[in-house]
């Protein structure tokens, strides 16, 4: 099957005239015309490849970067999507590009409707995808779409604004003196604002965010996950229907499986570890911050909620079962200040949770590199996290030194550090604590780390490049090596490749 | 400074005692209905108990201010917390399917623990603190601008929790209705202390300097001074000294150090929040007027106003307030009983003890709650012509 094949739809109802007036929209409105099975499917593909790329340019470049928005429309380019957003809509394609992505858009909603997982990485994805094309926006387009979209954002006066320079001058990222006295701003309720209220990159003053125009990107973008949060839900509610019609049912799981890669929920190494190695297995083939959170357990016998959920439950993964978890975890918490009851109340009940065993019988997964990283940052007592994003440089040297890395090893997983990149700095722990040039794989996630430990230390593999698969677990890939590109579809590669190992399964 | 011996094993029996006589039950009803103006507001609010024997049940809800009374009356809970306003009466939740009972609102609330100030305050690990070097360092949280300038939030009651901090509670309507995402939204942009054990230097300023990081600085530089340089006495140890140097940027490392006397400032006095009490709109709080087991102090709300005075050993305990019921009237407060002639003793008691002056503070909160949202109604009301 050939990728570059184009696809020539049916030109639109009169109806959808209006819908691709304007290069960028909300989705609010489903397709209605009819369109073949083959159609169907290559429009998906192409999205999903879209997506993929999105997630994996959004890991290896900062975010709106140049290397990133470059990379990004080229790809865009290459898939035939809407590029660029002054592009007239009569006598071009542009009208076919606009019809493609609003279709795709919709036929992924199915894909990824079912799960919150699922729909929290579309969501993601679909989010830095618009952001990158809002922001390509000029000025007069940026306002021709809040007013299509009767986004109700009102511009504040200019005495008030005189009023208030100083403080907008201090809020807004980037904003001069005379850039405030030149732009609009937007008196917005902070609740549609949550994400520069968050980071505080703007202005509040009595429960309202003052937006330059230039971020109004924000405020729309909120806007945009709030919709599209509510349209899966309701997706999901109809799914019923369109997943009996038997010609759909198998590409949908297809598309959505692409992504339930790894997680080590199922562990085929249950029962094989006993409590006594644990300690000798953190040293060897834990990961840092696994290590780390053992030995703070060891020392201090007690975890802070945080520390018991992600090595609890990288323990499951390791292949504890629940009996053993109880009995490792009561015999520390027992030489603290816990005794046998407290322990029964207040702990055992939520490693029974962990285990799937209590409340809503949900097993829960170990968490990926990504989770650790992005989520649940660690306060003062804590000692969860990844030691690589979460610890100072110093603190995080003098732990390498301890854990006998070597000074030149150490140089070279600060730098990686430095340059955000967390998951190949432990990486490169990896090598250099197993003595080989080339982990071998990609890590993101610290269970795989432990089990490409165990099989180096068994001797059970040979080192291996990667091979091109496609992207494992729930999180986003880590690249390689710092400076090698990541392989994403638009590389030549990718494009002859076969519709079914596109989808293989590991 | 009044305090009888609190024994913990004393609690069965004093309880009792508290939840008949004491507790402000009908202020605290007030409180949490909210005027009715939502339908079923209260009876859909969940609470949960801490009982003898550290059991815990949840999904405790109650019709009205009677059935609440005669419940906690019969548990006599150690602690009590309380929890969302949800779509159904919670004591009902099993019958309902599950995905369709959800939590809908409640109040805004930040955990603000002393503790935290750990590698702060040397001298302050257990037991507790001793007085005055507490008392000033509460008063930067609620002195700064917290919640209520920024987020235009009106309604805040400070409750000390009974041993080592302050919770507040936001209960504006805004708040109320605020998403999981909103709160952690205003939780992140609140806290300027980031960082575990392993992070020494725990702020970090760049340019701009956001207004609210400004104003923060000003109330503290007020304060520093005689709070951490004297009374603290921050540069009196090596220990701490090596602490203080630290955080002091180093110039080849650090190219910022035109703001490092300020991000010590901040680390040493900003108020650290928990901010994962803060994020879900289902997170159990522990209640004004609950006991804490341990040290045996009432969780008091605290005038802002007289914040510079507030000494937490003075909050009474359950022992004491019991033990002042049963000492005889005085002439004056015989007098008084009579004159009043109320048909509920219960309302009267707790006048007689230390806990008078904190429920008159709970009352008049409410009070002024209950006066916003009469003005709010006539202006509703005004404006539809309801006459």
């Amino acid at each position: 099957m050939q990728f570059s094949r184009k696809i020539r739809l049916r030109p639109a109802e009169i109806e959808q005239e209006g819908l691709y007036g304007h290069c960028l929209q909300f989705y609010g409105q489903p397709p209605i015309q009819n369109i073949s099975l083959a159609q169907f499917e290559q429009l998906a593909v192409d999205r999903l490849k879209l997506l993929k790329t999105v997630e994996s340019l959004g890991v290896t470049f900062v975010k709106m970067s140049e290397q990133y928005q470059n990379k990004l429309r080229a790809e865009m380019a290459g898939l035939n999507f809407p590029v660029r957003a002054d592009a007239p809509l009569q006598g071009s394609t542009e009208y076919e590009k606009r019809q493609k992505d609003h279709i795709s858009h919709f036929i992924l909603r199915l894909a990824y409707c079912q799960t919150e997982e699922l729909r929290r990485w579309f969501i993601q994805q679909e989010m830095d995808l618009f952001r990158y094309r809002f922001t390509q926006l000029l000025s007069k387009q940026k306002s021709e779409f809040l007013h299509r979209n009767s986004l109700q954002y009102h511009t504040i006066e200019d005495a008030d604004k005189k009023a208030l320079m100083d403080k907008l001058v201090h809020s807004s990222y980037g904003s001069s003196g005379c850039s405030v006295e030149q732009q609009d701003f937007y008196k917005v309720p902070f609740q549609d604002a949550l994400d520069l209220v968050r980071s505080r990159k703007v202005f509040l003053k009595a429960g309202y965010a003052y937006i330059p125009h230039q971020d109004i990107v924000t405020i729309v973008l909120n806007d945009f996950r709030t919709r599209l949060s509510k349209a899966l839900a309701l997706t999901a509610r109809s799914l019923p229907a369109v997943q009996s019609d038997e010609r759909l049912q198998p590409l949908l799981t297809h598309l959505s499986h692409a992504y339930v890669g790894q997680d080590y929920s199922i562990q085929k190494s249950v029962g094989k570890v006993s409590l006594e190695q644990i300690d000798s297995l953190s040293v060897r083939s834990f990961p840092p911050c696994m290590r780390h959170l053992h030995e703070a357990l060891r020392e201090n016998h007690h975890l802070r909620h945080g520390g018991r959920m992600q090595y609890g439950l990288f323990l499951k993964g390791v292949g504890l079962t629940l009996d053993q978890a109880l009995q490792f975890w009561r015999s520390e918490f027992i030489r603290g200040k816990v005794d046998h009851d407290k322990f029964d109340k207040a702990y055992s009940y939520s490693i029974r949770h962990m285990f799937g065993k209590e409340g809503k019988r949900t097993d829960y997964t170990p968490y990926s590199c990504v989770k650790v990283i992005l989520s649940n940052a660690p306060s003062q007592g804590d000692h969860h996290g990844c030691p690589f994003r979460h610890s100072d440089p110093e603190l995080l040297k003098q732990r390498l030194q301890a854990y006998k890395v070597s000074p030149s090893g150490i140089t070279q997983v600060l730098e990686l550090v430095m340059g955000m990149h967390f998951q190949l700095a432990c990486q490169k722990y990896f090598e250099l604590t197993h003595n080989v040039e080339d982990a071998g794989f990609s890590l993101n996630h610290p269970n795989q780390y432990f089990v490409e430990s165990q099989r180096l230390l068994t001797g059970g593999r040979e080192l291996k490049r990667e091979a091109e698969a496609p992207q494992r677990g729930q999180g986003p890939p880590a690249v390689k090596a710092a400076s090698a590109l990541p392989e994403h579809p638009s590389t030549s590669t990718e494009v002859a490749e076969d519709l079914d190992s596109f989808f293989q399964e590991d | 400074m009044p305090t009888t011996d609190y024994d913990p094993g004393s609690l069965p029996d004093l309880l009792p005692l508290y939840y008949k006589r004491l507790f402000p039950f009908s202020q605290y009803f007030r409180w949490l209905n909210y005027g009715g103006v939502t339908k079923n507001y209260f009876q859909n609010r969940e609470f949960s108990f801490t009982l003898k024997d550290d059991i815990y049940v949840r999904y405790q809800s109650f019709s009205n201010q009677s059935e609440m009374e005669k419940e906690i009356q019969k548990m006599n809970p150690y602690k009590i917390d309380i929890g969302a306003v949800y779509s159904h009466r919670p004591n009902q939740h099993n019958t309902i399917k599950s995905g369709v009972f959800q939590a809908l609102e409640k109040e805004l609330v930040f955990d603000i623990d002393m503790t935290d100030y750990d590698d702060v305050r040397r001298c302050c690990r257990h037991p507790p603190p001793p007085p005055n070097k507490m008392a000033v360092s509460l008063s930067f949280p609620v002195r700064l601008a917290l919640p209520s300038e920024d987020f235009g939030f009106r309604h805040l009651m400070w409750v000390f929790s009974g041993r080592r901090g302050v919770h507040c509670w936001v209960c504006d309507e805004a708040a109320r209705k605020l998403s999981a995402a909103g709160r952690s939204a205003v939780a992140e942009y609140l806290s300027l202390i980031r960082g575990g054990e392993d992070t020494v230097k725990k702020v970090q300023l760049s340019d701009p300097v956001h207004p609210f990081i400004k104003e923060s600085l000003k109330v503290i530089e007020q304060r520093f001074e005689k709070y951490a340089l004297v009374e603290q006495d921050i540069l009196g140890s090596k220990e701490s000294t090596d602490k203080v140097l630290a955080l002091v940027p180093d110039d080849i490392l650090y190219s910022s150090s035109f703001y490092g006397d300020k991000e010590i400032m901040l680390q040493y006095c900003y108020p650290r929040l928990d901010v994962n009490v803060s994020k879900g709109v289902n997170h159990l709080l522990k209640s004004p007027f609950s006991v804490h087991p341990k040290t045996g102090r009432i969780s008091v709300p605290i005038d802002l106003k007289a914040i510079d005075k507030f000494d937490p050993f003075d909050v009474p305990t359950i022992s004491l307030i019991c033990e002042e019921l049963d000492r005889p009237k005085t002439a004056e407060e015989k007098g008084e009983a009579t004159a009043i002639q109320t048909e509920n003793n219960g309302e009267q008691h707790y006048k007689r003890t230390s806990l008078a002056k904190y429920v008159k503070l709970f009352d008049q909160f409410v009070e002024e709650m209950e006066q916003c949202r009469k003005g709010e109604l006539l202006r509703k009301s005004d404006l539809q012509k309801d006459f």
